[in-house]
């Protein structure tokens, strides 16, 4: 069995969650055994709603009102039992904040290792192998995890999602005992949630400046790019954080977060051996510079040799003629 | 308040990667090292906290006997300690086997720490799981990718970074927290800290020495394979006025490449 960690973050079920569990799903049909799902948490049912019909035999709902917060401690101690009870083959996390946090905290607990921020999963007489970018996608490195579970993270928009199913699956409720002592941290806040606002490593289109966008305001023109584009969010090279120009939270590359789009937008960016590091996985390369030596033209599938000042506002008005 | 400080030494991040496919191995030679850039924010935030607390800040490092120019680097930005675990074993991308070795070192050789610090990853081998895995080993409370610390007596608050928010976390010390980019600016040696930390003697200590069983030191990833991904074909570049561009470049979005 292989079995997904479901993360569910304001009651609600990630995408990337979905995303694990259909390459779940295929990995276990090629080794000819189940996928199962598991939520950690409190007052689970909305987003069990979400998951029930998503091809996943079984669900396995980890309640406690100590785990309404999250804790990596917690939740560790909470999945430890259930692979116990279970013993998956595997245990598949989204990579995302939540996931990467937790995940070696649960191998560490198990005894074995993890291969981290997987982007493609394959199954050989019967053993799972992990490919993982490393040096920020400089390499590619396969790997097996010879010891029983393998534990996996998966990044965020690469696999592709599986259609629901019309068999819902069966649901094992447990209610968790934590015990007196056992977390000695938690989450007491969520600041600056805005809902809105879309993280660079979960978006389905970047739109990234550098160096050339000369000041915040360059930022804010592409802020508006980013809000007539789909699921879309803005990103910076280091050059343009190290400015002050945008946040940090905001930076590519291999200092920043590695992230493998639909479309990678670079407006300004030469394209420094670091930064093409962290974006060159992107489906499809965008680039637009006003110098035609920039060797970002060289990953683009398409470029604009242009000043971006004119070609920015000149997208923005063809995309929103494309909604006329 | 003690603070021990784990580095680590790796190629430059302007480096450009080449690989010996025979080997399954990144070629070291021609490479430059560097302290893995998170974990001089790391150093920075445990040099703040002796400033404002007093106690000591130990930076210690697993990797081979190269390793002691990261150590001294630690050093010269004003560390008080250094110790090198001598580990000949090429990058094994195993994190479990790094976080046994450094727990077994903080447990056996370290117990007075109150923070353990670290990077949020060491850039190469990319799995930001050490710092969680020693936490879980170690049976301490854990923030992960930190760009804010507040301690008061034997308690914290941080907040870490996650998707398009932050994420404040209250946790008991002793702890393990590993730093993110904001946490603050990290200082530059001076020529001070420099010709002092020429004369610390710098501790090699061997697995051994930490009482760890040889088949702890076994890894257990196995490398299959390691590659350079596909190289990428450079595409087409759009002529015309920037309006001309803009519409044509939204035309093969939409139909050659079906992305938007």
């Amino acid at each position: 069995m292989i079995l997904t960690y479901i993360e569910v973050r304001n009651g609600k079920v990630k995408k990337s969650s979905l995303e694990t569990l259909s390459e779940a799903r295929r990995a276990a049909a090629a080794m000819g055994v189940a996928a199962e799902a598991v939520l950690v948490g409190y007052a689970l049912d909305g987003a069990l709603a979400e998951v029930r019909s998503s091809g996943a035999a079984k669900i396995h709902l980890l309640e406690s009102p100590e785990l309404a917060d999250y804790s990596s401690q917690g939740y560790a101690l909470a999945l430890e039992g259930l692979v116990k009870e279970t013993a998956p083959a595997a245990v598949f996390f989204p990579a995302t904040a939540m996931g990467r946090d937790l995940a070696p905290r649960l191998s560490a607990r198990l005894g074995v290792s993890l291969a981290s921020d997987c982007t493609a999963i394959s199954v050989s007489s019967g053993r799972l192998a992990f490919t993982r970018p490393i040096y920020a996608g400089k390499a590619l490195l396969a790997v097996t995890l010879p010891a029983s579970p393998a534990i996996a993270t998966l990044r965020p928009n690469v696999f592709p999602l599986e259609p629901e199913t019309s068999v819902e699956a069966e649901i094992i409720r447990k209610t968790v005992a934590i015990p007196a002592g056992a977390v000695k941290g938690k989450v007491v806040e969520v600041l600056g949630e805005s809902g809105a606002a879309i993280d660079v490593a979960e978006a389905e289109i970047v739109v990234s400046g550098g160096r050339a966008m000369k000041g915040p305001e360059g930022f804010t023109l592409l802020g508006e790019l980013a809000a007539v584009l789909p699921r879309a969010a803005v990103g910076a090279s280091r050059t343009a954080v190290d400015s002050g120009w945008i946040g940090h939270s905001h930076q590519v590359g291999q200092t920043g977060k590695t992230v493998s789009p639909n479309i990678y937008f670079a407006f300004g960016i030469s394209g420094a051996i670091q930064h093409l590091a962290g974006m060159s996985s992107s489906k499809v390369i965008v680039a637009v510079n006003k110098d035609p030596e920039a060797p970002m033209f060289k990953v683009a599938d398409y470029g604009i040799v242009a000043d971006l000042f004119q070609v920015v506002p000149a997208l923005v008005a063809a995309i929103k003629a494309l909604g006329a | 308040m003690n603070v021990l400080v784990f580095v680590k030494r790796v190629p430059d991040t302007e480096s450009r990667i080449r690989i010996d496919r025979e080997a399954k191995s990144v070629v070291e030679e021609g490479l430059n090292f560097i302290i893995s850039p998170y974990d001089e924010y790391a150093i920075e935030e445990a040099l703040r906290l002796r400033e404002a607390k007093g106690g000591k800040v130990v930076v210690a490092s697993l990797g081979p006997v190269e390793t002691l120019a990261t150590l001294r680097k630690a050093l010269a930005m004003g560390a008080d300690e250094a110790v090198l675990i001598k580990d000949d074993r090429k990058e094994t991308y195993d994190p479990l086997r790094v976080a046994r070795v450094l727990a077994a070192f903080a447990r056996n050789r370290q117990a007075d720490a109150d923070l353990l610090l670290f990077g949020r990853m060491s850039v190469g081998s990319d799995n930001a799981a050490v710092p969680s895995m020693v936490a879980e080993i170690l049976g301490l409370p854990q923030a992960n990718v930190v760009t804010r610390l507040e301690i008061e007596g034997a308690t914290a608050t941080a907040q870490r970074e996650i998707e398009s928010a932050l994420e404040k976390i209250s946790f008991s010390l002793p702890a393990v927290v590993s730093a993110q980019k904001g946490l603050n600016e990290p200082r530059y040696e001076t020529l001070k800290g420099i010709m002092a930390a020429k004369k610390k003697t710098i501790p090699v200590l061997t697995l051994s020495d930490l009482g760890l069983p040889e088949e702890a030191s076994v890894p257990q990833v196995e490398v299959m394979n390691i590659e350079l991904p596909a190289a990428k074909q450079a595409g087409k570049i759009l002529a015309g006025t920037p309006e001309e561009a803009a519409r044509e470049l939204v035309r093969l979005l939409r139909t050659e490449a079906k992305a938007l």
